[in-house]
């Protein structure tokens, strides 16, 4: 066993995949000398040199249109996004280029990119530092999303991201980035599309990803406490997700609830449920619950931040009323 | 017309003629199969500009990469896309470059080295950085080359493209195809700054052109491509050139006037016809020249109508690349 943190999984994550191709770049901004605002690109210049670990200008737009046209002409781009919140300068890119090329150019070639970027608050970096924009990416077609939930999976995701013939958007959590875990072997790949369980329980299942597992592994525990026994899933990979694993879980327990991060509304909770109400109705023995932010711009002062933020309480809850 | 020196290591003046004649040619076919619903959707022809793709694509090396824009089936036929191919995806055929997921905005062929027209205005520029990103990074001496209207000259990726290019010593050439329209508008109406002052600021060296002339059109670009690619930087290339159709097939231009005199003078077909009789080449030539790539095109448009519609599942699951590269 192993104890490493989040940020570190991904560092070398970065520098193994880089280690291991010649093809794989990264860039954006302050990733060089700084080492990125998290810290993650950390002594990646010093050991591959400025040919390979590009510091660009404050221009995300043409970052990801470069990196797009870098990834059709034989490069791995690895591009960071400081915070996803300025993803949405970089929409063009991402939506009507890297998304759609393979398939609108009749598979003639792919665009394996990568654009990690994070998301969420807790940090009371207010309404442009914090959101949780994955569902706009998962809603286009051509585009994986992914989102580790822990130094235990990150790695093996972030390899798998780099590995993808695809642009996939990984989606880091600025919350979890110090944050310790001890695990087997922490240079495993893993696989996009595979959810993982990352507690067992036949009750009631919790689906959720991300830096919301924390809260959900919070949730069974008082829930644990009264006989109520939760098992959650981690999807892992938002886009493709993993149904056949939420549906077996959902034959055992009957019971469904989903927790994330990012607002309630059009939400990945949203199409989950909507799957599952239709392949798993024979299953369910209650409504679907959701959990997810409330339908507001996130707020800066600490006690409305975390109005904002489901929590482990509102998890507890949710299980109880799909219990009812 | 002035017949360069340094032309003649390209080719002469007739085969330039030729690759200008076949756009010419093929892009009013598609005007006609467009308005018999040979061909769907919305297309923008070049017709007026042939110069500008030909003469820039005449100084490149087959392995070079481009970016084109919603008018950009000159710049396709120019980097050598195959005109039957061509015409089978503008149609909607299985059997086209893209398999009809594409048409006109989206043609490309990466084989070639073309990297797609592009729906999006200004959306090649940076596309056109990363591409010389790849061929700086793998160690290669090839350039990349962006074609984009002066209408894109609005456009903010344009400013953080050139920046970049500039900053990370790239090399790209930017060419402005400068037809005074940004679609219905003028440009003069919405653009505050010239390109000479543009390029000054972010320290490109830039070359001005009669666009109409495809011989200093390839001249100017050879030497613009000589220096992006032996000093690895970007350079800017201003065509000024004449958009003779609307926006789009279909525009009725009402907001515009032309006089024929305008197109006499500036048509790059007529200006290559006047420089070839003046260089001794006979109408009769000439005529001939016309009938074989018109010839060129019947086939072509006729091939291409055999073609078969595409298959929807095929398609779905091309959505995503199943493997590298691929």
């Amino acid at each position: 066993m192993e104890v490493i943190n989040y940020g570190r999984s991904l560092n070398n994550a970065l520098g193994d995949a880089m280690a291991n191709d010649s093809r794989v770049v990264v860039m954006g901004e302050d990733i060089g000398a700084a080492g990125g605002p998290f810290g993650v690109t950390r002594g990646l210049l010093d050991k591959f040199g400025s040919d390979r670990v590009i510091d660009t200008p404050i221009s995300e737009a043409a970052i990801v249109g470069a990196a797009t046209g870098a990834a059709l002409s034989g490069l791995k781009p690895v591009v960071e996004i400081m915070f996803m919140d300025f993803s949405t300068l970089a929409m063009d890119a991402i939506v009507n280029q890297a998304a759609k090329a393979h398939f609108m150019f009749g598979g003639q070639r792919s665009v394996p990119m990568v654009v990690r970027t994070p998301h969420g608050g807790g940090l009371n970096a207010g309404p442009q530092h914090s959101q949780c924009l994955e569902a706009w990416f998962a809603h286009i077609p051509g585009l994986k999303v992914v989102c580790p939930s822990s130094a235990a999976n990150a790695y093996g995701l972030l390899r798998a991201a780099i590995d993808d013939p695809n642009p996939v958007i990984f989606v880091e959590h600025k919350g979890l980035y110090a944050k310790k875990a001890e695990v087997e072997n922490s240079r495993n790949k893993q696989v996009i599309g595979k959810a993982a369980i990352a507690r067992e329980g036949t009750d009631a299942t919790v689906v959720s990803y991300g830096a919301a597992v924390n809260s959900a592994v919070e949730a069974a525990g008082l829930l644990a406490e009264n006989g109520i026994e939760v098992e959650i899933v981690d999807l892992q990979s938002i886009q493709p997700w993993d149904r056949d694993a939420v549906l077996d879980s959902v034959k055992k327990t009957n019971r469904l609830v989903i927790a994330h991060e990012a607002v309630e509304a059009f939400g990945v909770g949203a199409e989950v449920a909507a799957t599952i109400a239709d392949i798993g109705f024979d299953h369910l023995d209650g409504p679907i619950v959701r959990v997810g932010a409330a339908y507001m711009p996130v707020p800066f002062a600490a006690t409305l931040e975390s109005g904002y933020s489901p929590n482990a309480g509102d998890i507890e809850s949710a299980v109880r009323r799909t219990m009812e | 017309m002035a017949a360069a020196e340094s032309l003649e290591e390209r080719g002469d003046l007739i085969a330039l003629y030729k690759d200008m004649l076949r756009i010419r040619l093929a892009e009013e076919r598609l005007a006609e199969l467009f308005a018999d619903g040979g061909v769907p959707g919305f297309i923008h022809l070049s017709i007026g500009q042939e110069a500008v793709a030909v003469g820039v694509i005449s100084a490149l090396r087959p392995d070079d990469t481009i970016a084109s824009n919603h008018r950009g089936h000159g710049h396709a036929l120019a980097k050598g896309l195959d005109l039957t191919e061509f015409y089978l995806e503008l149609m909607g055929k299985d059997e086209g470059l893209c398999r009809g997921r594409g048409g006109s905005m989206h043609v490309a062929d990466l084989s070639k080295g073309m990297l797609g027209a592009n729906g999006i205005v200004g959306a090649g520029m940076s596309i056109a950085v990363g591409s010389a990103l790849a061929h700086k990074s793998l160690g290669n001496d090839q350039i990349a080359v962006v074609f984009f209207g002066d209408g894109a000259l609005a456009e903010g990726l344009l400013h953080e493209s050139i920046n970049l290019a500039k900053i990370l010593g790239l090399p790209v050439l930017f060419v402005c195809e400068n037809n005074g329209w940004s679609e219905f508008s003028a440009t003069s109406e919405q653009i505050s700054f010239d390109l000479e002052s543009l390029a000054t600021g972010y320290g490109l060296k830039y070359l001005c052109v009669e666009g109409s002339d495809v011989c200093k059109v390839a001249d100017a670009a050879s030497r613009q491509v000589a220096d992006a690619r032996s000093y690895s930087v970007p350079t800017l290339l201003e065509c000024k050139t004449l958009r003779v159709r609307g926006h789009f097939e279909g525009d009725a231009q009402k907001y515009r006037s032309m006089d024929g005199k305008e197109v006499e003078e500036h048509d790059p077909l007529r200006v290559a016809t006047r420089a070839l009789l003046a260089d001794g080449m006979s109408e009769e030539d000439l005529a001939e020249t016309r009938c074989l790539v018109g010839a060129e095109i019947d086939i072509a448009v006729e091939d291409a109508r055999k073609g078969s519609t595409p298959n929807f599942d095929a398609a779905l699951a091309d959505v995503y690349a199943h493997q590298a590269g691929v």
